[in-house]
C-alpha cells in the first residue's frame, strides 16, 4: 500500500484553484464598470470552455471525472442556494429541498426523453400544464383577495380545485395537439426538423426552465397550509414531502403513468444534453437573480420575517406571503438545479432522490453560513472536489470499501466546525458581486418633504 | 389642531380579552382624538400589553370593537392594520437584531416600496429610482434622530438607549396616524428619560400624530400624557388628567393596597 503524494498535491491544487476561481468570478461581477463584469464573465466561461475543447487526449487538465465533479457541483450549488434562501434567510427550516429536486430531475428529464422517442407530448403537457395551474393560482389569488379572513385550508382547497381542473384541460389540448406535431419529427430515414440537434438543444432549455416551474408551483400548493405551521413542524412536514416523493418515484412505473421512469430500477436514456455552456448559464441565472432579489425591498422582507415575525406584521408585512415566496423561489432553483443534473448524468435513480441523501444541501449551507450566499457557493464547490474528488480517491488507495470512511470523516468535520465556529465558514458575509451596495451616510440633510410634512 | 368633522382616531367599546377562562381584559373602552396623546397606565398584569396587542391585531379579540379614524379594524391582520396607519413599538425591544439601522428603517417602506421583485429581477430603472429614495427618505428619518451616524451598524450591537430611538423611528417611518409606544422609558435613566419625553413631544408636533402610551415611569406620564387611564385586573377603574389621577383613592389603593381599616 502506497499512497500517492503527487496525486494528493494536484488535488489539493484542484480544490484551491477552484476557489479562487470562483472568487476572481464574484470579485469581477462586483467590479463597478459593466464592461469589466462582461469581460470577467466571458473569461470565466471561456477559460473552462477552452480547455474541454482543446485539451489533448493523452494529457487532459480537467479530466472526466473532474468534469463531472465540476457539473455536480454546479448543480449542488443552484440546490443548496435555494435552501439557504428557505432557511438561512428566510428562517424555515425545510427538509423539502431534496424533494423539489427530485421533481425538477425526473420532470425535465421526461421531456427530452420524450421529445427524443418522438412524442412532444412532455413538452407540451408539461408547458401548456404549467401554464394554466400558474393562471389557475394567480386568478384564484385574485378571487381570494376579496374576501378578508379566509380560512388557509378553504384557500388551499379553491387552489387545489384550480390545479385539477388546470391538469384536466391540459390532458384535453396536449392529446389533440399531438397528431399535428408527430409529424414533424419525420421518420428515421427523413427526419423532420423536430429531430435536429438544434431543436433538442432548445427543449432542453425549456425543459429545465420549466421543471423549476413545475416545482415551483408544487411548492407552492404544498407551502400554503404547511407554512402556517411552526418551524420545526414545518421540517417534519417538509420531510415527509421527500419522502413522499421518493415513493412516488420508487413507484412511478406502476403508481403514476410513467412507464418511461421505469420506477425503482430508475429512468435510462436521458439525453446528456448538459454541457458547460448550459450549467454555467443556469448557475449564472439562480446567483443573479437571488442576489438581486435579496438587495431589494422583497429581500429585506424576507429578512425581517427571519429576525422577528411579530416585528414584521407590525411593519405591514404579510408574514405568510413572505413565507411563501422564498419558499417558492427556493424550490424553482431546486427544479433548475434538478433538470441540469439529469441531463448531465443520463440516469436517474430513485435512490439519488433519498431524504438521506437530502441531508447534503442543508450540512452544505450550515458549513459555509446561514444567511451568506456567498458561503453556500464555496461551500458547494469545496464539498464536491473535497469530499467526492480528493477524499474518495485517496481514501480509494486503501482498499475497495475505504471511500465510506468519508461519512465518518465528514459529520467529525462538520462536529468542529459548530464547535469552533457555529456560524459556519464565512457567517452571514458576502464577496464582491454579493455584497450589499455600502451606503453612504447623506452629507447635505435635506428638509426631504416627504419626512416632514405627514402624507394623508 | 382638531377640527370637528374628523373622527375620533381610535374608538374603542367593550373590548373583551379571554384566554382560555382567564379574563384579561373586560370591557374596555377607550376614545383618542386626532393629536391627543394619552396614557394607559396599571399595575403589572393589568391588560395593558394585551389592550395594544388587540389594536395592532396580534391577538384575536373575543368581544368588542375597534374603530380606526371611523373604520371597524376589528379582526383585520397586524400587516393590514399597520397599512391603514397604526405604529407600535415593543415593552421587550423587536428590533431586527441581524439587520443594520438602515435597513430596520426601510422595511418599514415596503408596504409602499414603488417596485416590484420583477424591477427587482431586472434591476430596472424604476427599482434604482425607488430604491433610492427610499434609502433617502430612511436616512432623512435617521437624521431627525439622530441617529444617521449608525446606520450601518446592526441593530443588535446599539445601546439601549439607541435601540429604543430606533424602534421609533421604525414605527414613525411606516408613516402612521396613531403611535403606541409600550413602555418606552422603560430600563432608561433619568437623563435618558428626559430626552425620551422630549423626542415624544417633538414627534408628535412634528408629524402631527395621536399618541397612546403605556408606562410604568409615573415621572413620564404624569410628565406628558394629557389624558390617563388606569386599569387594574382588565378594567379600566379610573380614566382623567393626571391631576386627578394622582388624587384617585381607587388608583392609590390599586397601586398600593388598601390602607388597614383602624391603623392610625
Amino acid at each position: 500500500m502506497e499512497i500517492n503524494l503527487g496525486f494528493l498535491f494536484i488535488s489539493t491544487i484542484k480544490i484551491v484553484v477552484v476557489l479562487g476561481y470562483l472568487y476572481a468570478l464574484l470579485a469581477v461581477l462586483g467590479h463597478a464598470s459593466k464592461w469589466v463584469q462582461i469581460g470577467g464573465l466571458l473569461a470565466a466561461f471561456g477559460i473552462i470552455q477552452l480547455i474541454f475543447s482543446f485539451q489533448p487526449e493523452d494529457a487532459q487538465i480537467i479530466n472526466d471525472f473532474d468534469r463531472g465533479l465540476l457539473f455536480q457541483a454546479c448543480t449542488m450549488t443552484m440546490v443548496a442556494l435555494g435552501l439557504n434562501l428557505i432557511y438561512g434567510f428566510n428562517g424555515q427550516f425545510s427538509l423539502g429541498q431534496w424533494g423539489f429536486y427530485g421533481i425538477g430531475a425526473y420532470a425535465a428529464a421526461d421531456i427530452t426523453w420524450r421529445w427524443t422517442n418522438n412524442d412532444a407530448r412532455g413538452l407540451t403537457g408539461v408547458a401548456i400544464g404549467a401554464t394554466l395551474v400558474a393562471v389557475a393560482i394567480f386568478g384564484v389569488r385574485r378571487l381570494i383577495a376579496r374576501y378578508k379572513g379566509m380560512p388557509v385550508m378553504s384557500a388551499f382547497t379553491l387552489y387545489l380545485i384550480g390545479t385539477i381542473v388546470a391538469c384536466a384541460l391540459t390532458m384535453l389540448i396536449a392529446g389533440a395537439l399531438d397528431p399535428a406535431l408527430k409529424p414533424l419529427f419525420g421518420t428515421k430515414d427523413a427526419p423532420g426538423i423536430f429531430a435536429s440537434e438544434w431543436a433538442l438543444q432548445i427543449v432542453f432549455f425549456f425543459a429545465v426552465l420549466l421543471a423549476g416551474i413545475v416545482a415551483a408551483e408544487i411548492s407552492f400548493l404544498f407551502g400554503l397550509p404547511v407554512l402556517t405551521l411552526g418551524s420545526d413542524y414545518f421540517g417534519i412536514a417538509t420531510l415527509g414531502f421527500t419522502i413522499v416523493i421518493n415513493t412516488l418515484m420508487v413507484n412511478s412505473d406502476t403508481l403514476l403513468p410513467f412507464p418511461e421512469m421505469k420506477g425503482g430500477r430508475g429512468m435510462i436514456g436521458i439525453p446528456k444534453v448538459t454541457n458547460w455552456f448550459w450549467a454555467f448559464l443556469f448557475l449564472l441565472i439562480v446567483v443573479i437573480v437571488m442576489r438581486n432579489v435579496l438587495h431589494s425591498s422583497t429581500g429585506r422582507a424576507i429578512l425581517s420575517v427571519r429576525e422577528d415575525e411579530t416585528a414584521a406584521k407590525v411593519m405591514g408585512i404579510n408574514v405568510a406571503d413572505y413565507k411563501l415566496l422564498p419558499f417558492v423561489i427556493g424550490s424553482l432553483f431546486a427544479g433548475l438545479g434538478g433538470g441540469v443534473y439529469a441531463h448531465f448524468i443520463g440516469f436517474l435513480s430513485p435512490g439519488t432522490f433519498d431524504f438521506l441523501v437530502g441531508f447534503n444541501p442543508l450540512i452544505i449551507i450550515v458549513f459555509g453560513g446561514l444567511g451568506s450566499m456567498s458561503g453556500t457557493i464555496f461551500a458547494s464547490f469545496g464539498w464536491m472536489f473535497f469530499l467526492e474528488g480528493l477524499l474518495r480517491t485517496i481514501l480509494g488507495q486503501f482498499g475497495t470499501e475505504a471511500p465510506t470512511w468519508r461519512f465518518v470523516l465528514y459529520p467529525i468535520t462538520l462536529l468542529l466546525l459548530m464547535l469552533l465556529r457555529p456560524q459556519g465558514l464565512l457567517g452571514s458575509a458576502e464577496v464582491g458581486f454579493l455584497r450589499a451596495p455600502k451606503i453612504a451616510a447623506r452629507t447635505a440633510a435635506s428638509d426631504n418633504p416627504a419626512v416632514t410634512t405627514p402624507v394623508k | 389642531m382638531t377640527t370637528p368633522t374628523l373622527p375620533p382616531t381610535l374608538e374603542i367599546a367593550g373590548l373583551t380579552k379571554f384566554f382560555g377562562g382567564l379574563r384579561a381584559v373586560n370591557n374596555f373602552g377607550l376614545a383618542l382624538k386626532p393629536g391627543d396623546l394619552a396614557g394607559l397606565i396599571g399595575p403589572n398584569g393589568a391588560g395593558k400589553t394585551t389592550v395594544f396587542n388587540m389594536i395592532t391585531g396580534v391577538y384575536q379579540v373575543s368581544g368588542g370593537d375597534i374603530r380606526f379614524q371611523g373604520e371597524s379594524i376589528t379582526g383585520l391582520e397586524p400587516h393590514e392594520i399597520t397599512q391603514l396607519g397604526v405604529a407600535r413599538t415593543f415593552q421587550n425591544i423587536r428590533l431586527f437584531a441581524n439587520l443594520t439601522v438602515l435597513d430596520n428603517v426601510r422595511i418599514a417602506y415596503h408596504t409602499h416600496a414603488g417596485y416590484g421583485m420583477l424591477d427587482a429581477i431586472l434591476r430596472t430603472a424604476t427599482y434604482s429610482a425607488k430604491e433610492k429614495e427610499i434609502t433617502e427618505r430612511a436616512q432623512d428619518f435617521l437624521a431627525i434622530f439622530k441617529l444617521e451616524n449608525i446606520q450601518n451598524e446592526f441593530a443588535k450591537n446599539l445601546p439601549y438607549g439607541q435601540q429604543r430611538r430606533v424602534e421609533i423611528a421604525r414605527a414613525l417611518a411606516s408613516n402612521p396616524r396613531l403611535l403606541l409606544l409600550d413602555e418606552p422609558a422603560a430600563g432608561m435613566n433619568p437623563r435618558e428619560i428626559v430626552t425620551l419625553m422630549e423626542l415624544i413631544h417633538f414627534v408628535r408636533d412634528r408629524f402631527n400624530l395621536t399618541i397612546l402610551l403605556i408606562e410604568h415611569q409615573m415621572r413620564v406620564v404624569m410628565g406628558i400624557c394629557e389624558h390617563i387611564t388606569v386599569m387594574d385586573f382588565g378594567e379600566v377603574i379610573a380614566r382623567g388628567t393626571p391631576k386627578e389621577i394622582q388624587g384617585n383613592a381607587q388608583v392609590i389603593e390599586a397601586y398600593l393596597g388598601k390602607g388597614v381599616p383602624g391603623a392610625a
